[in-house]
């Protein structure tokens, strides 16, 4: 039996019902034709589906529609503001940091969540100093990008793009 | 010997027109397209590598909520020719290899399709399977196409008489294409007329493949296939779930069916590369001379079709040796169809080439790079012909120079670092340059530019960018003035992009069309004015070798204690013609590399030989590079132009960036550790202290 659902995508607000088995991502491609995250495993393994929910980067597949009810979602198209790139996506652009472009929406989302928890300082694996900020070398940025995959192999430009995006934020 | 093109936007640093919509999400992939009241499809997969499927209870599954029809084998529409044993599916229920469709559920939704799918029960008669690839298989035979083999001279007495052998054996791993976006098609017949939205690397290569299945008229079958989520040769030919959803959207007139193949599907129906053993044996002169070059070879095939993986390709050309033996064979076996990987032939065959040449660098003394310069054919050692621009020894030296080379220690073991090893490798690089004839064009005047269509496709390769950038130089007009138009069998035909030949086919069939549109209108055409030319063999392919080269350069450190194996930096310098976008060049020979240390360091499926099935068949398991194993990765080329390409000047490059890669690699793991590594990937126990 459908479960109604609300959900605020990309600024819009959306009232739907859905199956309680369907995925957060299906319930935006399928349901509501938002077509901007992909579908690359559907287990959490690529991270094509990433958007960001209520700020936090997310694997949209592995999140169950119906427990996000009232959520704020943010895909990487609801990113660009009046039809106008961010500063993400333009480094994206100028880097190159694509080929194929279908992991690209969950990158760019994936980046812009991880550049917030940057500036939060939320330390990663690879952080020396746990007290000190959080300075975003080639080596975090790297680390903190490894759970989207690119398999047309464009890591050295998308290191560059977010590399680039930090410092013009700074 | 024709001439060049002369060139303004071909050589710019272009941002890729097709950017914007893409980092957005917003550009159409085949599952994106807008259809009304779609129908979503999940197959039924048989769970044997060989035997029959005796039953199939699909009572459940059909009384189902949402379920509109279940397709069998036993209900499936008839289909015109069933030659192609991978295409023809569903006609009886005979399984060739584990994770076959036998069927498939349509329903309302992907939810109620997914479950009534697991409702059906299938009661199986099984037989022995074989999926164990050996050297000595009985089944082991020349494949029914390929090159065939080669014998020059005496290769045994060549071996014995040379002052520096080496007999070795090398072997690659099953691997998988696994582009991002999974194959996926939505399907609607009208009035006994298909569409296919898909995702494809050719749209009218695969319709000629399509329609006569299907019985269908070129015209009836239409595909669509603007924008291509990767696919480095998995989408260059249709596979099986094309059919599985044109069959069940026969079953449903008028309804779009969807479907796309999950990840773990994906590693039985949509082809990999076949795994291959290769024995090599190489004799020289004691300054490093190759005398005798022989190269066994044999690669995993499939029951149901074969597909030779070509190992011994490269050894056609690459190197010289009066004495040649060059044998290829495939044992079939009961699993899935092999298919085109990137650099079929050329990628796995490289390695073992380019390992066995560190080893002979090593056994006769000599510096791995001088040792390739000792043995640089004059021309063509199998066809005897001149090459069209063989530049691989510039590669060489150059790339060593902006490396770094001259920081190699040629012993190994002798570079360390806080606990790790440090070495560095180089291996040579080659790919064929082709263009093929039969791509069309048709250019047509607008009110305010030309528009320019084309059934190209554009799989990460650039197209969208860098065949505007060729029409606007072939036009002699701006780019912003040219509306490419691609993707679709509306459009004019236009061959595959595969083999690396994709750009070079296309543009010729652009300047075709433009030169004949200036001839037919001039400079100032009406609105409405239109030409089309098409592409035509390059005949530069008669009287010379046609290829590209390239040389890799890796540096690695491997821990000592853990046998942790890390890279820290890779340079590829490339020999490939004009380069006709700097930008997205760049991206494409880096991706090949970066390709190229996941089939070094990482990618193997583990075919299971009790059940027959891929066991690390998904994301998490079939490992490939992540951001973090890549550190430093560049590209270079040498500034060139390739008179024999045709105007155009350029060869393909989408192939040559991973052929090589691996082995440099595995050399530079050599000079770490002094450990050789024959078997790819390279995993870590290989460096553990015995
Ligand atoms: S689709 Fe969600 S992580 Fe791959
Ligand atoms: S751009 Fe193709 S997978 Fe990342």
């Amino acid at each position: 039996m459908d479960h109604p659902l609300n959900l605020t995508v990309d600024g819009q607000e959306h009232t739907l019902a859905v199956d309680p088995r369907t995925t957060l991502l299906d319930a935006l491609r399928d349901r509501l034709g938002v077509m901007s995250p992909k579908k690359g495993c559907d287990h959490g393994q690529c991270g094509a589906c990433t958007v960001l929910v209520d700020g936090r980067r997310l694997n949209s597949c592995l999140a169950l529609a119906l427990s996000h009810d009232a959520a704020a979602v943010t895909t990487s198209d609801g990113l660009a503001t009046d039809g106008e790139l961010s500063p993400l996506h333009r480094a994206f652009l100028e880097q190159d940091a694509f080929q194929c472009g279908y992991c690209t929406p969950g990158q760019v989302c994936s980046a812009a969540g991880m550049l917030q928890e940057a500036a939060d300082d939320a330390p990663s694996v690879v952080t020396e100093d746990l007290e000190a900020p959080v300075d975003l070398t080639d080596e975090e940025i790297r680390e903190r990008m490894s759970g989207n995959l690119c398999r047309c192999g464009a890591y050295v430009n998308i290191v560059a793009a977010v590399s680039q995006a930090a410092e013009e934020s700074r | 010997m024709s001439d060049l093109l002369a060139t303004s936007a071909i050589g710019t640093r272009q941002v890729r027109l097709d950017g914007p919509d893409k980092v957005r999400g917003r550009a159409t992939y085949a599952y994106e397209h807008p259809v009304d009241d779609p129908l979503y499809l999940c197959p039924l997969l048989a769970m044997i590598a060989r035997g029959r499927a005796a039953t199939i209870d699909t009572s459940a599954a059909e009384a189902a909520d949402g379920v509109v029809h279940v397709l069998t084998h036993e209900n499936a529409p008839a289909l015109q020719s069933t030659d192609d044993a991978e295409l023809a599916i569903l006609r009886s229920p005979e399984i060739g290899f584990r994770g076959q469709y036998l069927g498939a559920v349509i329903a309302t939704t992907p939810e109620q399709a997914r479950h009534a799918a697991d409702l059906i029960t299938v009661s199986y008669v099984q037989e022995d399977h074989d999926v164990e690839l050996r050297e000595d298989h009985p089944a082991s035979r020349p494949p029914e196409s390929g090159g065939g083999d080669v014998t020059v001279g005496d290769v045994d007495s060549a071996l014995a008489e040379a002052a520096v052998s080496i007999d070795q054996r090398y072997s690659t791993p099953m691997e998988h294409n696994n582009p991002m976006e999974p194959h996926t098609t939505i399907a609607r017949w009208d009035r006994g007329e298909l569409t296919l939205w898909t995702s494809t690397q050719g749209v009218h290569p695969t319709r000629s493949t399509l329609a006569p299945i299907l019985g269908l008229e070129p015209d009836q079958l239409r595909i669509v296939s603007p924008h291509v989520g990767g696919g480095f040769g998995s989408k260059g030919v249709p596979h099986a779930d094309m059919m599985l959803a044109a069959l069940a959207a026969k079953a449903v007139p008028g309804r779009p069916v969807k479907y796309a193949v999950t990840r773990q599907q994906m590693f039985s129906i949509t082809g990999y590369r076949a795994p291959t053993l290769q024995h090599i044996r190489l004799g020289a002169r004691a300054d490093g001379t190759i005398t005798a070059f022989a190269f066994d070879a044999v690669s995993m095939s499939s029951q149901t079709k074969e597909f030779p993986e070509e190992a011994t390709k490269p050894a056609r050309m690459m190197y010289a040796g009066d004495n040649r033996r060059l044998t290829q064979r495939v044992v079939p076996l009961d699993v899935p169809v092999p298919s085109w990987m990137r650099a079929p032939g050329e990628a796995p065959g490289m390695v073992g080439i380019e390992i066995a040449m560190d080893e002979l660098a090593v056994a006769s003394g000599i510096d791995p790079i001088e040792l390739r310069v000792r043995n640089d054919p004059e021309n063509d050692p199998d066809t005897g012909l001149p090459f069209n621009q063989r530049r691989l020894v510039d590669c060489l030296r150059e790339g060593a120079e902006r490396f770094g080379w001259d920081e190699r220690s040629s012993q190994p073991r002798t570079r360390r670092d806080n606990g790790w090893l440090i070495g560095m490798g180089v291996a040579s690089a080659t790919y064929p340059a082709g263009r093929q004839p039969g791509s069309v064009a048709r250019i047509r005047r607008t009110s305010d530019g030309y528009e320019v269509a084309i059934a190209a496709a554009d799989l990460g390769t650039g197209t969208w960018t860098a065949l505007t950038q060729v029409a606007a130089d072939s036009l002699d007009v701006p780019i912003e003035q040219v509306e490419l138009q691609i993707g679709d069998t509306d459009l004019p035909n236009a061959t595959v992009a595969g083999g690396s030949t994709g750009l070079a086919s296309w543009s010729a069939a652009v300047l075709a069309a433009a030169e004949t549109f200036r001839r037919e209108h001039g400079t100032d055409p009406a609105s409405g004015a239109q030409s089309q030319g098409e592409a035509q063999a390059n005949p530069a392919a008669e009287k010379f070798a046609l290829h590209s080269f390239g040389a890799h350069f890796a540096e690695v450190r491997i821990h000592a204690a853990t046998g942790e194996i890390r890279v820290n930096r890779m340079f590829g310098m490339f020999s490939a013609g004009r380069i006709v976008n700097p930008r997205t060049a760049r991206s494409q020979f880096i991706g090949g590399m970066t390709m190229g240390l996941g089939m070094a360091l990482h990618e193997k499926g583990e075919l299971d030989p009790r059940f027959g099935h891929v066991v690390n068949h998904d994301l998490a398991e079939y490992h490939v590079p992540v951001n973090a194993d890549v550190a430093e990765i560049e590209a270079a080329w040498l500034d060139e132009e390739d008179p024999q390409a045709g105007p155009l000047g350029a060869r393909g490059i989408g192939e040559i960036g991973i052929v090589g890669a691996a082995a440099a690699l595995a050399n530079a793991a050599y000079n770490a550790t002094g450990v050789r590594v024959r078997d790819l990937p390279l995993f870590g126990d290989a460096f553990l202290p015995r």
